[in-house]
């Protein structure tokens, strides 16, 4: 099926200008998804232009000066954070790249191992578990951060790093897309052919099937970063140490400093700002691997 | 203990059995503490440079008693609260938490407060009575050390009340006349606006008014939300927002910054803490503004009510409740203490002696103009009156934001938003368990 719809994609995305339906088409339906898709684009990136532009003004520029208007205190902002405290600021940027990097890979592998276990095995259960999991799919992981406090709390585990990795590991989402991508990329002949020539199931998975699933887990991995990068409940409610929090966590605490400590704008518009950029670099590396997706789903038939 | 919900709750009988059993507790495990030597305690703090103050504790008294003590900082706000309830349904709170005063109802009701009357109840004469009454609800306990406070004040820009030929009102009727001079002789200006976002500035003018909100008869929860005192302040403000006399537009937002930077708004009721907040919104006025004592509800009065301030409790989960009451009344009133938090952490202390000391000669930077600022504040957090806080604050605070917001929007009936605040309030006592007094 989603050889199918990448086939039918190519010729839309201009891979195939000698195709008949590309061009009429194109220009019957320009004007409005264009205005559409462009309303859509300024209202994605208006906020972020905000940040762009806000994090350059300083404290007395802040609300002074007209909004989109940049101002001069970028490097006045950036010494500022730096300073913060002795530079917590990059202990946080430090440890949600911990939780985002370590926490998506080892969820990349659970939900690989999983989602290819549910597609090319099959065994007593394995519906009632991808249901089970679909239903996890559809739990917001916010109604289990605190019952997943209380558990870890039994295994005196909270206010440590591990508190905020262990939940993270299992993506119901991840295994769900994990299958999916396995069902539709790995074909069952070539896993019989490994099987016939001996490998052993672990070879199979791991040199034959695992490759076939790369573009699918690049995705997984991508969401499952973003997601953990983004997560505030979780750690909020594990951790009580600054020195172990996120960045998510840490700009909350600038922001609530009291009544009697003015609320540090300049500090968190700046912090947000940079922690938007590791996402943004994220995104451009891994797009190759998403061109290769539709590459390798149009060479195979 | 875990104990004193209960024991409020049975009877007295059963009460009795249940207290010795907690005695017992306590009895045992102070023993084990004693001989245990160093003890080591977790703070939960917002204040910031909490962690340089307690340095002075972990180097000098805490040294000698054996107490580490360790800062762990966090956001400020109802969500803490909730952190530290949850942590405590764990049995993980940590032994010591800041709390505002109006978040210390829920916290006790939920057993994560511990008594520490016997440790800390002899430091009750350091602090103003309406301000200690806080930290015990009423009962012979004591859940709490103050350690800063808000009492509310008229800031106004000088220069501009002069430029208007504007005086300083001294009762609100006088308040209400002053801004309805100004939009006469300014249209385009407002003295202040009524901020619907802001629920615990409407809390402390009703409470400078009389208004008491929660209170308890017997073993009964009364609100009073939409009492008499209460409803002459929604009715004041209602009026002045309805006739267009002051802003009806939220504070704490970017274009209420630059109201106040441009001096399209005149003056701000706040509380002690208020230049920190004026230096970052309204930078470009440093030096144009003076402080003056709230308006009164009649001449002869001289009271205000307050706008925030927090205290140091020590919570059930403390293996080492002894040592973390000795560090808490520590903090709160040896002078060094205070002096290193007003400097590192910005507070104005609770501790009257305090609030004269060596760190208070000096004005705020932010008001150079005005020398005898801190003398001013300290004459007037003297008449700061008791507030009533209960174990819904956070409701009745949701609450108020969604029913005012919409009547200043609308410009229309405040006493039927404050009517909405008291049966939302009462609503949610109740479901929670409690018996609520008609």
């Amino acid at each position: 099926m989603s050889t199918l719809a990448v086939r039918k994609a190519a010729p839309a995305a201009g891979t195939t200008p000698g195709t008949a339906q590309g061009p009429p088409r194109r220009r019957r339906i320009a004007f409005v998804p264009t205005v559409t898709l462009l309303l859509g684009a300024v209202y994605c990136l208006l906020p972020v232009a905000w940040v762009v532009i806000a994090a350059t003004k300083s404290g007395r520029e802040l609300f002074s000066t007209f909004t989109f208007l940049p101002g001069t205190g970028f490097t006045g902002n950036l010494a500022d954070l730096n300073a913060y405290r002795d530079g917590v600021y990059w202990r946080w940027m430090g440890n949600s790249a911990l939780y985002a990097g370590l926490g998506a890979l080892l969820s990349t592998a659970v939900s690989a191992l999983a989602g290819y276990a549910l597609a090319v095995y099959r065994f007593r259960g394995r519906e009632a578990l991808f249901n089970v999991l679909l239903a996890g799919v559809l739990m917001p992981p916010v109604i289990l951060a605190v019952p997943q406090y209380l558990l870890l709390a039994q295994a005196d585990l909270t206010d440590s790093r591990l508190s905020v990795l262990l939940p993270q590991i299992l993506s119901p989402y991840g295994v769900y897309l994990a299958r999916i991508y396995a069902t539709a990329a790995v074909p069952a002949d070539v896993v019989e052919a490994g099987r016939m020539d001996g490998a052993s199931e672990w070879r199979i998975f791991t040199r034959i099937s695992l490759p076939m699933m790369l573009p699918g887990l690049v995705t997984v991995f991508l969401f499952q970063f973003v997601a953990v990068w983004n997560n505030f409940l979780l750690p909020y409610i594990m951790l009580s140490d600054d020195e172990k929090f996120p960045i998510t966590l840490g700009l909350h605490t600038l922001l609530e400093q009291g009544a009697n400590t003015p609320a540090l704008y300049t500090l968190v518009i700046t912090g947000a700002f940079l922690a938007v950029l590791p996402l943004v670099a994220l995104f451009l590396v891994v797009q190759r691997f998403w061109s290769l997706d539709l590459l390798s789903g149009a060479v195979k038939s | 203990m875990p104990y004193t919900k209960r024991r409020r709750l049975v009877t007295t009988a059963v009460a009795v059995a249940l207290g010795a059993t907690a005695l017992a507790a306590c009895g045992s495990s102070d023993d084990g503490e004693a001989r245990s030597g160093p003890v080591s305690l977790t703070y939960w703090t917002w204040t910031p440079g909490m962690d340089k103050v307690v340095d002075l504790w972990n180097k000098g008294p805490g040294k000698k008693e054996q107490i580490t003590v360790t800062v762990k900082k966090q956001a400020s706000g109802d969500t803490l609260v909730t952190k530290i309830l949850t942590a405590h349904k764990a049995g993980q709170a940590p032994d010591l938490v800041q709390a505002e005063y109006q978040a210390l109802p829920t916290l006790v009701s939920n057993d994560a407060l511990a008594d520490i009357k016997d440790e800390a109840g002899d430091v009750k004469g350091k602090f103003a009575d309406g301000v200690w009454q806080q930290t015990t609800l009423g009962t012979d306990a004591v859940y709490a050390v103050p350690q800063d406070i808000g009492p509310l004040m008229f800031y106004y820009r000088e220069d501009l009340f002069e430029k208007y030929g504007l005086d300083v009102p001294q009762t609100w009727e006088e308040f209400a006349e002053t801004a309805r001079k100004l939009k006469k002789a300014a249209p385009d200006k407002d003295l202040t606006t009524f901020s619907a976002n802001d629920s615990g500035l409407f809390a402390g003018l009703a409470q400078q008014a009389g208004g008491r909100w929660w209170t308890t008869s017997g073993q009964k929860w009364k609100v009073g939300i939409n009492d008499d005192a209460t409803k002459k302040v929604a009715e004041f403000w209602g009026g002045l927002v309805e006739e267009g006399a002051v802003d009806n537009q939220p504070m704490y937002t970017p274009a209420w910054n630059k109201a106040l930077n441009t001096g399209k708004q005149i003056a701000w009721i706040s509380a002690v803490w208020a230049p920190g907040t004026l230096s970052t919104a309204a930078p470009d006025t440093k030096g144009k503004w003076a402080m003056a004592p709230l308006p009164q509800w009649s001449a002869d009065e001289n009271r205000t009510g307050s706008w925030g301030g927090s205290s140091t409790a020590v919570t059930t989960d403390s293996e080492h409740k002894d040592a973390a009451a000795r560090f808490a009344t520590w903090l709160n009133t040896d002078a060094d203490a205070l002096s290193a938090l007003a400097k590192e952490g910005g507070i104005y202390p609770a501790s009257t002696s305090a609030q004269l000391s060596g760190a208070f000669t000096n004005p705020p930077e932010y008001f150079s103009n005005q020398p005898d600022f801190y003398a001013k504040a300290a004459e007037i957090a003297e008449t700061t009156v008791p507030s009533a806080w209960g174990p819904n604050v956070n409701v009745a605070y949701t609450s108020f934001k969604d029913a005012f917001g919409a009547a200043a929007k609308n410009k229309s009936d405040f006493t039927a938003a404050l009517d909405t605040m008291q049966d939302d309030t009462v609503a949610d006592l109740k479901k929670q368990g409690f018996e609520v007094a008609p």
